[in-house]
């Protein structure tokens, strides 16, 4: 038989007996319901995740370090690089090199150190990092309270909101994770901070000691330095609400400043006394760098234009990659609590089809002796497994829609009273769509197996002996 | 479709023969020989009358050579098809194709339309779609249903439905008619009407027919050949001239 033909007869057999098959299918559609609704769930939040960390600002860019690190742990890349001692010193040098680098808008040095700030005449001891101007477009700073800095040189500094919080001395609420920006930053903004930091000064040039060593030479004499304490004065401009440094983990800093700020206040860096053995001159040496890249779908090809060079090199990318596994087993378990509910409906196909032949027992009959065969007979009853499956899918994925709206809606209602802006906790994308109506099409069909083979089986001879 | 008389079987060849055909089967201890050695031979174009009282096996063999059942033993050769060896397959495409069938109670499907039920066999054949209507027309046209097309056959009289089902059996065209008990529903003005319009058939389009029937008149009426059975065998077999209509 014909598609169009089956099709035809398998709608008129469904009609036959509206009721039994409503049921059937209004079964079919809780099922897939509940399947949307838990896929659903999940990919928001997956979706949620990532607008988070997209928000962080740093998909685009690709953080890169001396293998001078000993902090490698036996990662690929540093079993198979070169050993630290002769790897590359990340020097200025290094950072006009990966700022050449095809598809790199700008590498930046990553000035962080950990020091001193008086607020009110009582010490806190943070992490400090510099910003460059063009971290203003960050999406971080976009709900921010105050202003970005004025210029790249300006005695400014922008708080985190966790800093915030530790100079007012408030704790978040218990049972509320966060505080509002706006109440922190009123009393922070236009005040002053003091920083205390040691400044690595260039020892002024003197004749070389007397020493009989003369491959010494004049390098190490130039790499000679003192350690200044210094003091200096910075205006809260801006109390940011996201973390734009969410990526460093432990390394994030609380604290922002201008770099060309930072630079010139030459405050030492960690790395200053590890590299001091090698660094040819006074010119700085960079913990890190940071690399901002024009696409995100390029981070990789930098990455590995970096690591050429003998960097090793961190991205987001790499941290999204592990989010995604657990975002797989998280889908992994939705799916099978919200098949559950399939299979179970799909027991009531092969019920339904069941008494469909002893029903239509003669009609069968009817149709084998007038010249149906045992694959006609079959195909007849995998259409009506079949399109049960399609309507229900349709129907299911309609129902899980609408769940998806109504909890969504009623989650928002709640954050809106708790004060927090709307997300979107739900999301049924295309694929899902397609994918719940083709599984539960298929879940028919497998459902249709029995009922289809045993009706194309049935003795015709028998069947029209049967009243 | 053409009234003209179409006579693709040569008169005289043999369209149906069986040898030693036996149809046996188990009831719980007892061992039922529905069919019990029949061999017997039916020329192209022959009506024949199965006669016999119930239980006597004219229906299991009626059903044997409609493809319908497979024999225990011997065999049933129609027009050179040995059907014992058919596939399952097989058997349907030659009831599709060879074999028109009309039964006592009808049998057309009650929630399909008189023309849905006339073209059903076109469906099973692919025949596509604006060739059906147009086939499924004429043959009601023929059986004097054209205008009840739309009927379902709950709303038709027996007579009626009796002919709806002689259209769907004659619209593949086949060349062997096989009726169980045509008339047993219905009353005799209808029965003789159902009657006049098989004989039709197997004098203008050369259909060979078999009927069964316990009806002894009615086969003397209408058949050229009557074969008794009795237990599951023949027990006689005599030419007849029939008696009824134009004849």
């Amino acid at each position: 038989m014909k598609i169009p033909d089956l099709a035809e007869l398998a709608l008129r057999n469904l009609r036959e007996s509206l009721l039994r098959n409503s049921l059937t299918t209004i079964g079919i559609s809780v099922g897939v319901a509940s399947l949307v609704a838990m896929l659903s769930l999940g990919i928001g939040l997956q979706q949620l995740f990532s607008r988070r960390l997209a928000k962080s600002g740093l998909f685009d860019t690709v953080l890169v370090t001396s293998h001078r690190d000993l902090r490698g742990m036996g990662r690929d890349e540093e079993r198979n690089g070169p050993t630290p001692a002769e790897s590359r010193i990340l020097d200025e040098a290094a950072r006009v090199e990966i700022e050449h680098l095809p598809n790199v808008l700008e590498a930046n040095p990553d000035i962080r150190f950990i020091t001193e700030l008086r607020y009110d005449g009582k010490p806190h001891l943070t992490m400090i990092a510099a910003l460059p101007s063009s971290a203003k477009s960050n999406d971080a700073f976009e709900g921010m309270q105050g202003n970005f800095f004025s210029s790249d040189a300006a005695a400014e500094v922008i708080l985190q909101k966790t800093f915030a919080e530790e100079l007012l001395g408030k704790a978040p609420a218990r049972g509320i994770d966060e505080t509002n920006v706006a109440d922190l930053a009123k009393p922070l903004l236009g005040k002053e901070l003091t920083m205390r930091y040691a400044q690595r000064a260039s020892a002024p040039s003197q004749s070389p000691p007397a020493t009989d060593i003369t491959n010494i030479g004049d390098n190490l004499a130039s790499a000679a330095y003192s350690v200044i304490s210094r003091e200096q004065k910075l205006e809260i401009v801006g109390v940011a609400d996201l973390d734009p440094e969410s990526m460093r983990g432990p390394a994030r800093a609380k604290v922002f400043l201008p770099l060309k700020l930072a630079e010139s206040l030459h405050v030492m860096q960690a790395t200053d006394l590890r590299e001091i053995s090698r660094a040819a001159s006074d010119q700085p040496v960079y913990s890190s760098i940071s690399a901002r890249v024009k696409n995100p779908a390029q981070v990789q090809l930098v990455e590995d234009a970096i690591k050429k060079m003998g960097f090793g090199t961190f991205s987001i990318l790499d941290a999204s990659r592990g989010l995604q596994q657990v975002f797989r087993v998280l889908y992994a378990f939705l799916g099978i609590f919200g098949s559950l509910a399939l299979i179970v409906a799909s027991i009531g196909i092969v019920n339904t089809l069941v008494m469909a032949i002893l029903e239509r027992r003669r009609e069968i009959g009817i149709m084998k002796a007038i010249g149906a065969s045992d694959g006609d007979v079959k195909k007849l009853f995998f259409a009506e497994a079949g399109a049960m499956g399609i309507f229900g899918g349709v129907v299911g994925v309609m129902l899980g829609w609408a769940i998806g709206q109504v909890i969504n809606l009623g989650t928002n209602v709640y954050l809106k009273n708790q004060g927090f802006p709307p997300e979107h906790f739900w999301a049924v994308p295309w694929w899902l769509v397609a994918f719940a109506i083709l599984f539960a099409f298929i879940v028919s069909l497998i459902s249709g197996l029995y009922p289809a083979g045993r009706a194309a089986r049935l003795d015709p001879v028998q069947a029209l002996r049967y009243e | 479709m053409t009234t003209a008389p179409v006579v693709s079987i040569a008169q005289g060849t043999v369209a149906i023969r069986s040898e030693n055909l036996c149809r046996h089967y188990r009831m719980g201890e007892t061992l039922i020989r529905a069919v019990d050695g029949v061999t017997l031979e039916v020329r192209a174009g022959e009506f024949i009358a199965l006669l016999g009282s119930s239980g006597s096996g004219k229906s299991s063999v009626l059903n044997l050579i409609a493809g319908l059942d497979r024999p225990t033993s011997g065999n049933v050769i129609v027009q050179d098809r040995d059907l014992a060896k058919l596939s399952r397959e097989e058997l349907a495409k030659y009831r599709l194709h060879v074999v028109g069938m009309v039964f006592q109670s009808f049998n057309l499907i009650a929630s399909m339309t008189l023309a849905e039920n006339v073209e059903l066999p076109l469906r099973f054949a692919e025949v596509d779609r604006g060739k059906r209507g147009a086939l499924a027309k004429a043959a009601l046209d023929r059986v004097g249903l054209g205008a009840r097309m739309h009927h379902r056959p709950s709303e038709l009289s027996g007579g009626e439905q009796q002919r709806a089902a002689l259209a769907r059996a004659l619209i593949n065209r086949p060349q062997l008619l096989l009726a169980d008990e045509p008339t047993g529903n219905l009353d005799s003005h209808t029965g003789t009407e159902i009657m006049d319009m098989v004989r039709e058939f197997n004098q203008q389009m050369g259909m060979t027919v078999v009927m069964v029937t316990h009806e002894r008149a009615l086969a003397e009426r209408y058949a050229q050949r009557m074969i008794f059975l009795a237990d599951g065998k023949l027990i006689d077999d005599r030419t007849n001239a029939p008696s009824g209509g134009q004849q």
